[in-house]
């Protein structure tokens, strides 16, 4: 059924493409994976058996290392996303506040997408941007030295953009 | 990789003169000498990963505690398996391992062949010295022989290396991390419907708990069935 | 291709000669704090209106990375190079710009973006590792080639032996900067000495501390001398192949040293028989993918090798049994960084700088309740006062200051009492913290020692691989613990439970990450207990 896969869809010959590159090298599985979430913007099962089939890797493995890094998505993102920091210094400054905010806005817990597939709410450990603590990327794009109530406000301009 | 002779060594544990050749382990050298030492995640004829730290043993001259089954000998090392403070180590470890999951004995399969039940006789613990948890997985009960009960799994993966490592099928492993690791079969797929499981069954017959287990089957011939596997990881120890 | 000294020289000279008629730079960080103000946007306008008022033979318009004071971002500074002035603008705005570009033109500084503290900020640091940040353009190898890069791997190459390398680094003192502190130049002898047909030199910029950016930044600044340090470091111990271990969450990072990669292969610096000697190296970029554990040196390795980023048990140590079973170097991104400085300036003058068990300097990330956050570079033996107070500025706010948390998840916490504490390896692990990778996080007088600890415990919960039962049980043990003294519901029994489980954690755990998570409870118990006693509920 899997085997079938690949010849249909133009984004499993670029992970075929970026694979081949790799040599189909099983210590290069955690390149392959970012390459794929890079052209399907997360990994499902399909995706991931055939990247199996490809190095010869087992199946439990490679479901276990793309398990283990929280860097990989097995659930497709929302429209938007917005990744609340949580490294000391956010912490410190008010993010968790933010992020209870938000998840309480929003009604979803974080990891979580809300259900229009509007929003994919996340954290991040640490994004390295500690002296513009407290930090929220929204879409990719980073902002500081955020209040509640103006993380909110961004949240909803993100929203309606 | 450097690939050094073998050699003999001579050293001590708790005061007592033993030998054995360079390659070799604490844990095995005090085996030989009929020395205890508890372990769990360790198995004769598997490779060890030195997790659940059950064996942990004193080195003279270090502050640190360190699991036998990994550590190879040295000459004149003095060990220790029995001082205070493994003990309390020990038991706290246990304790730990008693409260991350349900284990009831009372309602278990495995009720009076277990490893970990065993273990709490060994030390003599009467009650986990830690709060218990509360988490709770879904039973998977799928396979027409085997059953995979997650709330009894003390993550020792003993099952993952004897399917990879003796039946070669590595048609589980593990996936998440931390307190939500979970042993998986594929991709996490019911275990009935996995394409890599020969359903061989020594999963089942390493397992030192109830986590897995083989249905409608009585205790004596689940007594023998684990004694062929365990003499196949004896005669592989011999090759 | 550049295949001796002398040609590498020749093109430092070139490029110094083309540049000088141009008398005036500005500077634009593009560093990660900064591009997230739209530092990228001011350096287009600005480049567009170079080219409108037809000055691009007077003044370029230079990207460039972190020079640490992340606080005022965006910054740009306005050099001139005869007069060796610079002026520091600080929170530049796109409106400002035409003023700046006036100011080019008159030579009449924009007074109102004047960065006014860059005095107290910048004197009292020492910039050894962070020289070029700030200053060159990381994404133009011939930059740093004119300030005299890669001319210290091609003179080793020619004038010396790897033993004398590795005897340099050795008198140097240099330790690792990534936590632990080991002495460089011995894990170099260690695996140089090894017989083997393969050897690897591995990067760790897993900077995965939160509250930590100082790798990320150096990454970012200047690429090519963490590639010199590790081709060096490959010279010395007979590798011919590194890795660089970068966070995925660094993008910026990630692309600039993807692109020094490339400037260094296309001019032969990097790649087979390098300067026409038999040594040859390569270096590729692995990514990490969101884990913590992976900074750890066994992790690191399983993580590159394609698996889960469990660590192992040591010994067998990395020098003999690291990536792919080979012997294998792994050193930090700071550490790799100091590499060049010390060969061309010798080990005697690295040790001169800072205390005698600890040569050189630390690059710090200081954050948290405290004016001028950012990165900084001090010699060792650098007083925490001066860092909080001088270079820092003090704590906003009119507030008091209360406690200073180093070393991030692994560190402690250390009170004002102590603020006089002269800052090294030993004097930090002497009041129960650790250097770490080099995070600082100053406290004012509200913040809450118990919610701290229960903040990095949770962490650590989060971040634990799960295989060891210590570490995979007793955060999550002691996360809920903790949980009770913040919600003051803790008994006196608790208060004894936590001490003893932060010791068997710490005791019994298969690697650092475990090893060390009990510290910033254990730290806090030890300075801040009445804080704990107040979460014991009296019913």
């Amino acid at each position: 059924m899997q085997t079938q896969l690949g010849s249909s869809d133009d984004r499993y010959k670029l992970l075929e493409k970026s694979m081949k590159k790799l040599g189909y090298d099983k210590n290069a599985l955690i390149e392959i994976l970012h390459s794929a979430q890079e052209t399907f913007g997360y990994l499902d099962k399909e995706t991931l058996k055939f990247i199996a089939k490809r190095t010869k890797s087992p199946y439990s493995k490679v479901y276990g290392v793309a398990t283990f890094y929280h860097y990989f998505r097995l659930k497709p993102k929302g429209l938007h996303n917005a990744v609340v920091c949580l490294g000391t210094a956010c912490y410190i400054k008010g993010a968790d506040k933010i992020l209870t905010s938000f998840e309480e806005k929003f009604e979803i817990k974080v990891g979580a997408t809300t259900r229009d597939e509007l929003l994919s709410l996340l954290s991040a450990r640490c994004v390295g941007s500690c002296s513009l603590a407290p930090v929220v990327l929204f879409d990719n794009k980073p902002k500081g030295n955020l209040t509640t109530e103006e993380a909110m406000q961004k949240m909803q301009e993100m929203l309606n953009d | 990789m450097i690939r050094e002779k073998v050699r003999v060594k001579s050293f001590k544990i708790n005061g007592i003169d033993v030998t054995g050749a360079s390659n070799q382990t604490i844990l095995e050298i005090a085996q030989e000498n009929n020395i205890e030492i508890s372990t769990l995640c360790y198995l004769k004829g598997l490779s060890c990963v030195g997790s659940c730290r059950m064996c942990i043993v004193e080195v003279k001259g270090s502050d640190k505690l360190i699991p036998s089954c990994t550590s190879k000998i040295k000459e004149g090392m003095e060990v220790t398996t029995d001082s205070a403070r493994i003990k309390a180590n020990r038991e706290m470890i246990l304790s730990m391992l008693f409260s991350e999951r349900t284990h009831t004995c009372s309602v278990c399969v495995s009720n009076g062949n277990c490893e970990l039940q065993d273990k709490s006789t060994e030390l003599r613990l009467e009650h986990s010295q830690v709060p218990y948890g509360h988490a709770r997985f879904e039973i998977d009960a799928s396979h027409k022989n085997f059953v995979n009960d997650p709330n009894r799994c003390i993550l020792c993966s003993r099952c993952i290396r004897v399917c990879d490592e003796i039946e070669g099928a590595h048609a589980l492993d593990l996936m998440g991390r931390g307190m939500d690791t979970r042993i998986i079969h594929d991709m996490d797929e019911p275990w009935a419907e996995s394409l890599s499981c020969t359903s061989c069954g020594k999963c089942v017959y390493v397992c030192p708990t109830g986590a897995l287990y083989e249905k409608d089957i009585s205790a004596e011939e689940a007594e023998k069935k684990r004694n062929i596997i365990m003499e196949l990881l004896e005669r592989k120890v011999e090759q | 291709m550049i295949n001796s000294l002398e040609e590498l020289e020749a093109l430092a000279n070139t490029k110094r000669c083309n540049e000088q008629n141009c008398q005036e730079e500005l500077r634009v960080c593009v560093g990660s704090s900064c591009a997230s103000l739209g530092s990228e946007n001011l350096k287009e306008i600005l480049d567009a209106a170079i080219k409108e008022n037809d000055i691009s033979d007077a003044c370029r318009v230079k990207a460039v990375g972190c020079n640490g004071l992340c606080a005022k971002a965006p910054l740009i500074s306005h050099c001139n190079r005869a007069t060796k002035i610079s002026i520091l603008y600080e929170e530049v705005e796109e409106a400002d710009l035409d003023e700046l570009i006036q100011s080019v033109l008159n030579a009449a500084p924009v007074t109102h973006k004047h960065c006014d503290i860059t005095q107290d900020f910048f004197a009292a640091q020492t910039k050894i590792v962070l020289e070029n940040a700030g200053i060159i353009d990381p994404d133009d190898i011939e930059d740093y080639i004119a300030h005299d890069g890669y001319k210290t791997l091609f003179e080793t190459l020619e004038n010396k032996l790897p033993n004398e390398v590795i005897e340099e680094i050795k008198k140097s003192g240099l330790r690792g900067r990534g936590g632990g502190g080991f002495y460089t130049g011995l894990k170099w002898e260690s695996v140089a000495k090894v017989q083997s047909e393969q050897k690897y030199i591995i990067c760790n910029g897993d900077e995965g501390d939160p509250g930590a950016f100082m790798d990320r930044a150096l990454m970012e600044a200047d690429p090519h001398r963490i590639l010199e340090g590790m081709a060096l470091a490959g010279y010395a111990c007979g590798a011919d192949k590194g890795y660089i271990y970068v966070r995925a969450e660094y993008p910026i990072a990630v692309e600039k040293l993807t692109r020094a990669i490339k400037q260094a292969k296309k001019l032969g610096i990097l790649g087979e028989n390098i300067a026409h000697s038999n040594f040859s190296f390569n270096v590729e970029i692995r990514l990490g993918a969101g884990a913590f554990v992976c900074g750890e040196a066994t992790a690191l390795i399983t993580s590159i090798e394609g698996n889960r980023g469990n660590p192992r048990q040591k010994p067998p140590h990395l020098s003999d049994y690291g990536l792919f079973g080979q012997p294998t170097v792994l050193n930090n991104v700071e550490t790799l960084a100091n590499i060049v400085p010390i060969l061309k300036r010798g080990a005697q003058w690295f040790k001169s700088i800072g205390t005698a068990s600890s040569s050189g300097t630390k690059v710090f990330a200081l954050t948290g309740h405290i004016q001028n956050s950012g990165l900084v570079e001090v010699a060792m033996g650098t007083t925490l006062r001066t860092l909080i107070y001088k270079i820092g500025g003090g704590i906003p706010h009119g507030k008091k200051f209360k406690a200073i948390q180093t070393g991030g998840p692994s560190g402690g916490c250390i009170p004002e009492s102590l603020l006089d504490l002269e800052v090294d390896y030993e004097s930090l692990k002497k009041v129960g913290s650790i250097m770490g990778s080099g995070g600082m996080i100053v406290m004012d007088e509200d913040a809450n020692m118990v919610e701290l600890a229960r903040f990095f415990m949770d962490f650590c919960k989060s971040e634990s691989c799960g295989k060891c039962t210590p570490c995979r049980v007793g955060t999550v043990q002691l996360t809920e613990l903790l949980d009770k003294f913040v919600h003051k519901k803790a008994t006196k029994k608790d208060l004894e439970l936590l001490q003893n489980l932060s010791h068997v954690v710490k005791d019994t755990s298969l690697c650092g990450l475990g090893q060390s998570a009990p510290n910033p409870v254990l730290s806090t118990l030890k300075y801040f207990e009445n804080e704990y006693l107040e979460g014991i509920s009296n019913d």
